[in-house]
Order: C-alpha cells, then sequence, then structure tokens
C-alpha cells in the first residue's frame, strides 16, 4: 500500500460505512472502504430485522437480488412468566406489498450491500484493521492500518467503526462509553426444516415472524428476540451491562434460561444450534450521541450510538447516517473544503432525519433502564402481570371484583407500592414521550 | 438443548494470532478487585482467577470481540484491541 490518496477513507464495512462508501463511489469520489474482516459481514451478528425504506432510498428496489431471509407480516411481543405468557401480536397482509422488513444474516447481507459499493468504484480493503487516525494538528488527514506501510491519506475519513469505536474515543468524542450505555447481546442461530418452522409460526412461503420477549433476563434490563429465517431460528438475548457485571450471571446462562422456557422450548425443539455469537449494542441514546463532524471526519451509525432500542432499529439509522455524511462529503469535495465549516452539513442533515427524531422522543428511555429499576420493570412486572391475567382467567368461583382487586394488588406489590406504581408508570410514560 | 460454552465456541471459525489482543495490564490490580466481574459477563469465559497463582488468565483464542471487557472492568485493567486484520472470528451466518 504505497502511500495513495483518497477523496474519502470509510473505516468498516457494516451498514453505515457501507452506505457512506456506496454513495460517494457513486457521486465520482475516489473512495477506499476498509474493514478489519475476512470480508464485510464476518465479525458482524444482529436479531435481526432490515427495513425497506431507507435501503431503498439508496438502491431501489433492492429486495428483487438481496439475500434476504423472510417478508415480516406478523410482530409479536411476549411478556415472559415463569412458565407462562402473556402475547400480544400484529399481523397485516400489506406489510407484504411493498415490503416493510425482512428478516437477515449479517455474513451474506453485509457482503452483498458492500459489493454494491465496490460495484459503485469503491476499493475494498478488507482483512485491515485501522490502528490509529493520522492528524495534523486538529485536522484528520488519513488512517494508519495495521499493513506494512500502511499510511493511507484522503481528505475525508468516516468513521463507521461500530459500537466498539476505538477510533470516536481517540478523537476523544468518548471517553469510553458507560456500561449502561450499552448491552451485550448472545444469540444462537438454530436450524430446523423450512416446513417445520412454517409449521410452528404459522407462516407460509416465504412469510415471516418476529416475536420480541420481555421478562426471565434474571432481573436484568433487557429484551430477547425470537425471529424466523428461512430455515433457521435467531433466538438470542441482550441484558444491559451495567445489570450483568453486578449480578455475576453469565450472558449464556441468560440464553439458557430463555430457551428452557416452555413456551419457547416448544418453538426450537429438535433444532441444531449452528453457530453461538455476542456483539454490544449502543443503548446511550440521543443523550450519548457524541459530536458528529470535525475537520476532516464524520462519524456514521453505531459509533455515534444511533440505535432505537425501543424500536429495535439500528441498521436503517446506520444506513441513512451513512448516506447523508457520503452526500455531505460530495458537497465538500465540489467546494474544496473539508473543515467543520462544510462537513457540519452532515450534523444538520441528521437534525432533520428521523434518526435524530426518534432518538430525541425516546431520550428518557435511557435513564429508566440506568435508574435501578430493571429489577421491577423486567423481573416482578412481567412476573406479576402473568400471575394477574391467569388470576383473571381462572374460573375458581371467586368474584370477578375480588380477582380484579387481586390482579390490581399483584401490580402495585411488583412496583414496591402504590407510589412505586404511579412513579414507575409516569417515569415510563414520560420516556416514552419524551 | 443446552450447551456447554465449549460446545457454543466450537461452531465459530477461528484464526488465532500468536499474540494475545487482550492484556492485563497490572495482576495486582486484580488481585484487589473484589468481585472480579471479567469472570462472569465475558460471553466466552475468557478470563478465569486463578488463586493459586494469583493471577487471571487470558483464553485470548476463544474471544468473540464483544468488547465488553474493556469497558465493563472496574479497573480499567484490560489493554483491548482488535486481533490483527483476517485474524480472530469469522462468522457464518451472523
Ligand atoms: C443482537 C443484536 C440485534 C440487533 N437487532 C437489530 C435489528 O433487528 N434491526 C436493526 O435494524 N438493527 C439491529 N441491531 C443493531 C444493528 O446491528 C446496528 O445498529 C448496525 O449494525 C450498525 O451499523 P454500523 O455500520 O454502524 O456498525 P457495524 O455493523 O458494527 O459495522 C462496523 C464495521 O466496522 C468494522 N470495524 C470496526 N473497527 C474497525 C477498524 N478499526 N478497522 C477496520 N474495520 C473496523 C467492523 O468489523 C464492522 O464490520 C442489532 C444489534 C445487535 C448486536
Ligand atoms: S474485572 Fe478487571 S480488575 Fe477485576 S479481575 Fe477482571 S480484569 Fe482484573
Ligand atoms: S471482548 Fe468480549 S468475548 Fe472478548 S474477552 Fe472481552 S468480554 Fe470476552
Amino acid at each position: 500500500m504505497a502511500d495513495e490518496r483518497f477523496d474519502a477513507i470509510v473505516v468498516g464495512a457494516g451498514p453505515a460505512g457501507t452506505a457512506a462508501a456506496y454513495t460517494m463511489a457513486k457521486g465520482g469520489l475516489k473512495v477506499a472502504l476498509i474493514e478489519r474482516g475476512e470480508f464485510p459481514g464476518a465479525k458482524n451478528i444482529f436479531g435481526g430485522v432490515l427495513y425497506r425504506k431507507q435501503l431503498e432510498d439508496l438502491l431501489p428496489e433492492f429486495w428483487k437480488e438481496a439475500p434476504l431471509e423472510r417478508t415480516i407480516v406478523e410482530q409479536r411481543l411476549w411478556v415472559l412468566g415463569e412458565d407462562s405468557v402473556v402475547t400480544l401480536g400484529y399481523r397485516d397482509n400489506r406489510f407484504q406489498d411493498p415490503p416493510n422488513c425482512w428478516t437477515g444474516l449479517r455474513v451474506k447481507f453485509d457482503q452483498w450491500f458492500a459489493s454494491k459499493a465496490e460495484q459503485a468504484g469503491a476499493l475494498p480493503i478488507y482483512e485491515t484493521v485501522v490502528t490509529e487516525l493520522l492528524r495534523v494538528d486538529e485536522r484528520v488527514v488519513g488512517v494508519r492500518t495495521d499493513r506494512e506501510d500502511g499510511d493511507l491519506h484522503a481528505n475525508i475519513v468516516i468513521i463507521a467503526d461500530g459500537v466498539n469505536s476505538l477510533l470516536g474515543k481517540s478523537l476523544l468524542l468518548h471517553r469510553e462509553w458507560q456500561p449502561d450505555q450499552v448491552s451485550l447481546a448472545v444469540k444462537e442461530v438454530i436450524a430446523l426444516p423450512k416446513q417445520t418452522i412454517q409449521d410452528r409460526f404459522n407462516l407460509e412461503d416465504n412469510e415471516g415472524c418476529t416475536i420480541e420477549l420481555i421478562g426471565q433476563t434474571a432481573g436484568m434490563a433487557g429484551l430477547g428476540f425470537l425471529y424466523t429465517n428461512k430455515d433457521t431460528l435467531s433466538l438470542g438475548v441482550g441484558v444491559m451491562v451495567n445489570d450483568l457485571r453486578e449480578k455475576r450471571i453469565k450472558p449464556y446462562q441468560v440464553l439458557d434460561s430463555v430457551k428452557r422456557h416452555p413456551m419457547i422450548a416448544r418453538l426450537i425443539q429438535g433444532g441444531e444450534v449452528k453457530e453461538y455469537s455476542g456483539h454490544l449494542i449502543p443503548e446511550g441514546g440521543f443523550d450519548s450521541m457524541p459530536p458528529l463532524a470535525g475537520d476532516g471526519w464524520m462519524v456514521c451509525g453505531d459509533a455515534a450510538q444511533m440505535v432505537n432500542a425501543v424500536h429495535r432499529e439500528g441498521t436503517n439509522l446506520a444506513v441513512t447516517s451513512g448516506r447523508l455524511a457520503g452526500e455531505t462529503a460530495i458537497a465538500a469535495h465540489r467546494r474544496g473544503d473539508f473543515t467543520y465549516h462544510t462537513l457540519d452539513a452532515y450534523n444538520t442533515a441528521v437534525k432533520a432525519s428521523f434518526i435524530h427524531r426518534d432518538l430525541k422522543k425516546y431520550r428518557g428511555v435511557h435513564g429508566l433502564l440506568g435508574s435501578g429499576d430493571s429489577e421491577q420493570l423486567f423481573d416482578k412486572f412481567p412476573n406479576a402481570l402473568n400471575e394477574a391475567i391467569y388470576q383473571m382467567l381462572l374460573v375458581d368461583g371467586v368474584s370477578k371484583k375480588q380477582k380484579q382487586k387481586v390482579a390490581m394488588r399483584l401490580l402495585r406489590e411488583a412496583a414496591g407500592g402504590n407510589m412505586d406504581l404511579l412513579r414507575l408508570g409516569i417515569k415510563g410514560w414520560r420516556a416514552m414521550n419524551g | 438443548m443446552s450447551q456447554s460454552i465449549e460446545e457454543r465456541l466450537f461452531t465459530i471459525r477461528y484464526k488465532a494470532d500468536d499474540k494475545s489482543h487482550l492484556v492485563i495490564q497490572d495482576q495486582l490490580v486484580c488481585a484487589t478487585c473484589t468481585d472480579k466481574p471479567c469472570n462472569f459477563f465475558c460471553p466466552s469465559d475468557v478470563y478465569l482467577w486463578h488463586d493459586q497463582e494469583r493471577m487471571t488468565s487470558v483464553a485470548y483464542e476463544s474471544c468473540i470481540e464483544c468488547g465488553t471487557c474493556r469497558l465493563a472492568c472496574p479497573y480499567y485493567n484490560i489493554e483491548w484491541v482488535y486481533p490483527k486484520g483476517g485474524y480472530g472470528i469469522t462468522y457464518k451466518y451472523g
């Protein structure tokens, strides 16, 4: 790698980096796309659900050729009791046409997406770690890689290195994420015959279904997920790292207990675990977002904490932020100015987009997770709700009025009393409607 | 259907470097760390405290590169970098 110059260097070939590289290459810029994995996707996992809208903005009708699993027509929410479940769901065939979202697997998807950037002209530099940003004073002028003679220079560096973002840290965008700003998810991909999946989840052909799981995370703030792929299931559970550190429970033991739950066990029964994996998820939300641009650099996706945890959206925020950064780079290239003055347009564009608006709406959720109420919200409540509904539905001669009283008492007790129930209710409402 | 962590890690393809990308900076700090939470929160059981030798061992070859230990060690006692380009884990599904 002799001292080559690029208009822009992108670090990280996840959805954010690839979207940026694709946008810039298509706009005629000379772009390098650097990825530390053997290929894009090699290091990446997610739930995961891929959304149409933001990818379509980049690649119209991409779903006709992209490696996607199933088109989601039904989304369920399960509140788990110890051996029971309260279920809520929504199914609608309108989600088929146009498709709203799909399940996917990152190894296939990220490679395919990156191939689009390569075809548009971005130079792939894989199996290469960026170890450092090259700087002249405050200005970022390139990257140092772990290849021999591995310095590369560019007018702009787009930092899309994911949740750990060691490069963002080196710019002091964050000192280090606090344990309550990230969750750790562990996941398994479980193989089952296609027909078995369709029978168990009430699906036909390419229809898919997602189940979000609340409860049975050992009193830690966290969520589980069970998604249908073509001939595999994605099952995982993510818990806040601050809770995990305190509880001294191994993450895969939480996954095991979810797998043993009678409602889950029957869905995965007979399946073969094809892969175990783990990854952090940004959970800090709006108030954890770092500055997004400076002299010669912009930061996108997970590296900027752009995840909407309430709606499990991340890839789409990543793609849009990458596209906006790419467009800003093209404008900067035309102007011949790569300072903060020009790149600040990226900041403005993010502010005007759904990324900023959605993250702002839920800005209070992070406080809710870090507030020490995890035990109540993620353990006592789900259990109490299950018990309350059991009591309500059990026909045993006790009057309905009495049953209602018992149900209310259970929920109140789970919260730690009337005032606490009220307090949690208000806090929860504010967090979701901030 | 629960599996041991060894069976689980067996599902992932590793290309281990001969040099660890994870380094305990000071074993004395581990000795005074009361909870030794790294022995629990790591999703692939990389860290283990040995009472007799008074040290934390690091099975870096099993690391799935999640980053948790870097930010969750209460004393930031773990020097954490990515494995060299192309080394470490490669997922098949993701
Ligand atoms: C368990 C789980 C479930 C999720 N579920 C969903 C879901 O259902 N739907 C959804 O939309 N989102 C989901 N997300 C979030 C989503 O995966 C992320 O928001 C998204 O992947 C962020 O994209 P990114 O490009 O910013 O980062 P990443 O996808 O993490 O990509 C970063 C890339 O940079 C590379 N890299 C990092 N550092 C360097 C370096 N120094 N040098 C070279 N390369 C480097 C990495 O190898 C990686 O390929 C989930 C996440 C997890 C962990
Ligand atoms: S948590 Fe940190 S200080 Fe404590 S034992 Fe582990 S590495 Fe050592
Ligand atoms: S990065 Fe994750 S898997 Fe690797 S040692 Fe640290 S906690 Fe364990």
